[in-house]
């Protein structure tokens, strides 16, 4: 299989779905002439034109709004926000707007749409661009949230959002943007709502996603060597969540580990907690663990982030905490 | 251009349905057969009437939490949509969105927003998608003088124009954003100047004239529908009731509101008719006898009607079942 990518994966995506479609049409900021901050949309207006492949200006409530309307009357747009961090600009509209019409109108009407923004902090961005809030739309009905970790699964999840007739955040992380990942040659779709198992293990269950399921897979590395072997769960979607394949995993393991970029409090991880021991308080060995970002601003400061962030070593910890 | 006899009649026969819905509502929220917020109309009629009954029945128009009126002329049946206030299932949106989230399909009406300035976006969004999709339909995108302090209606205007799309942009000025007055609000209040900053055309007229109304969104509808692009149209006018059923208006003063109702549209427009020899006063009769019926039909079917079934919470919130 050839690798790619995982901002080529965007690419590959966005052309094919727009080749395939002439509903589809992308906009956001510098999207066109430049091919996108992190070259997702590179090439794209070459090929589809300035029409389907829309600069906008600075302003994220308008493009999410602009988009809301577009895929009201028949057409299927991918806005990027460039980063989520500008997103939360537009929290209203996705929130109160995009996220509520379909309920609130009695079903009258769908949004065909997707939002697509980067993530994450590790490079030493600071407090304003280094959120991980995808815990803010999974508490939210009404949109999906989707969170690749490879250029495998963000083509085939990215295809199969924007055919998806529900709005859908897709959150990709900057960290990843040049990570190489095999993808077929073919073309496939991958479904939500079904997780990824990225290793197999008995000893532990991690649950991760986006970049932190590459922290989790060298933490297992580790692990391995001290005879512990941990099963990796990748959600890849967190709406439509397969708590499923989570809590087989966890039958079989009797422990968890949950990991995530995002802040502790009130985190995703605190709803996965909460639901593995709702199902298995019974079955578990010992209770489940958080590993996540401390409830700090990100600092600047190299040291200070790396302190703020999770990483392998802190899985660990967390994983011998619970096996030893 | 002349507004033809029939269609003097029509206005008229809508604004007396719009004023006698709207007591309807009042007696009704008294009543307890309503809950939540309620904002009415009453006094504002011929903005809704001589705006929409320019657009063709397949242009759009996009509203704010002060929509009762706009999806009545629009078409919406008085049962429809008094069951909605009433929390029924057989309400315009079964009744899950209320007196500020009417949305009629079939009418090309898509919906009554609750965020000042939130629909704003949404429908240049709409028109993008209609020129995207070489269709020659406009839309008519509502909002009061509040909305324009907003950052989406800056927003909205600038991309807009950017794009030349088909929107007419109508300002219902009633002076007051709850109970703030638009001077105390608003750095610049002549709004529909608020245009010129985005080379948009901008025109007032008198609010509390139906038939000028008209003329002026024939125009407008014209100008966009050619492809001039966006306009800004101010209509003054003015609400007799407070901002919502829970507030009694006090910061108003009683000289302020009689001077106004002393201005009402519809004695207005039946006087003139009267005059031109359209109609008789048997027919104006007539006209009030026919909103009376309809209105106490549409509360005695609202009353009548079912509550949504337990079932329907989970309904309509995505189109694609998921797993979880």
């Amino acid at each position: 299989m050839p690798e790619i990518r995982y901002y080529e994966a965007v690419q590959q995506a966005l052309a094919e779905e727009m080749a395939r479609d002439p509903r589809v049409f992308v906009l956001g900021e510098d999207v066109g002439l430049v091919g996108g901050t992190f070259r997702a949309t590179e090439g794209l207006m070459a090929e589809f034109g300035a029409r389907r492949v829309r600069d906008t200006p600075i302003a994220e409530a308008g493009i999410i709004g602009v988009s809301m309307g577009a895929a009201m009357t028949g057409l299927r747009p991918v806005a990027e926000l460039m980063t989520l961090n500008f997103g939360i600009v537009a929290m209203d509209q996705i929130i109160n707007h995009v996220s509520k019409a379909r309920y609130m109108f009695g079903g009258q009407v769908n949004l065909p749409m997707v939002i697509r923004a980067a993530a994450g902090g590790g490079t030493q961005k600071g407090a304003q661009h280094s959120h991980s809030i995808e815990s803010w739309f999974v508490n939210a009905p009404g949109i999906r949230v989707v969170l690749p970790s490879t250029p495998y699964d963000l083509k085939g999840l990215l295809k199969t959002a924007i055919r998806s007739e529900d709005p859908v955040l897709f959150i990709e992380h900057e960290m990843l943007y040049n990570m190489k990942g095999e993808v077929p040659d073919e073309e496939y779709l991958l479904p939500f709502g079904v997780a990824d198992i990225k290793r197999r293990g008995r000893d532990v269950t991690i649950v991760a996603w986006s970049r932190m399921v590459h922290e989790a897979l060298r933490a297992a590395e580790q692990l391995s060597a001290e005879g512990i072997e941990a099963e990796i769960v990748d959600p890849r979607t967190l709406d439509p969540l397969d708590i499923d394949t989570i809590l087989r995993s966890v039958m079989r393991t009797r422990r968890a580990v949950v990991v995530e970029e995002g802040w502790r409090n009130v985190g995703v991880g605190a709803e996965l907690s909460s639901r593995i021991h709702e199902a298995l308080f019974y079955e578990l060995e010992a209770p489940v663990q958080r590993v996540a970002a401390a409830d700090v601003p990100t600092p600047y400061a190299s040291n200070l982030e790396k302190l703020a962030l999770p990483d392998a070593q802190r899985i660990v910890d967390a994983v011998l905490k619970i096996t030893l | 251009m002349a507004i033809t006899a029939a269609d003097q009649i029509t206005m008229y026969r809508n604004m007396v349905l719009v004023r006698r819905f709207e007591e309807g509502v009042a007696e009704a929220y008294a009543d307890g057969f309503i809950g939540g917020f309620t904002h009415l109309y009453i006094g504002q009629e011929a903005v809704a009437t001589g705006s929409i009954t320019a657009l063709n029945h397949d242009d759009y128009a996009i509203g704010t939490y002060r929509v009762h009126a706009h999806a009545l002329v629009r078409g919406s049946s008085a049962r429809s949509l008094m069951a909605e206030l009433y929390g029924r299932s057989t309400g315009v949106c079964k009744g899950k969105g209320g007196s500020m989230h009417f949305f009629d399909a079939q009418r090309y009406f898509l919906g009554g927003y609750g965020i000042v300035g939130g629909n704003l976006p949404i429908g240049v969004g709409v028109a993008l998608s209609m020129q995207m999709q070489n269709r020659d339909a406009v839309v008519m995108n509502f909002f009061g003088d509040g909305a324009s302090n907003q950052g989406v209606f800056h927003e909205a205007l600038n991309m807009a124009k950017l794009w030349n799309l088909p929107v007419i942009f109508v300002c219902e000025n009633n002076f007051y954003g709850i109970g703030t007055d638009v001077r105390t609000s608003s750095a610049f209040n002549e709004i529909h100047k608020k245009a010129q900053g985005y080379g948009i055309p901008g025109h007032v007229v008198n609010g509390m004239d139906v038939l000028a109304v008209r003329e002026m969104c024939e125009e407008l509808v014209r100008y966009a529908r050619q492809g001039g692009g966006p306009v800004l149209l101010e209509a003054r006018c003015y609400r007799y009731q407070g901002h919502s059923m829970t507030d009694a208006g006090k910061y108003r003063s009683v000289a302020e509101a009689e001077l106004w109702r002393k201005r009402d549209p519809i004695p207005r427009l039946a006087k003139s008719m009267l005059e031109a020899g359209i109609v008789d006063a048997a027919r104006l009769e007539a006209i009030q006898t026919e909103a009376n019926e309809i209105v106490t039909d549409a509360m005695q079917f609202a009353e009548a009607s079912p509550r949504p079934a337990p079932e329907a919470l989970y309904e309509d919130l995505y189109v694609e079942d998921a797993r979880a």
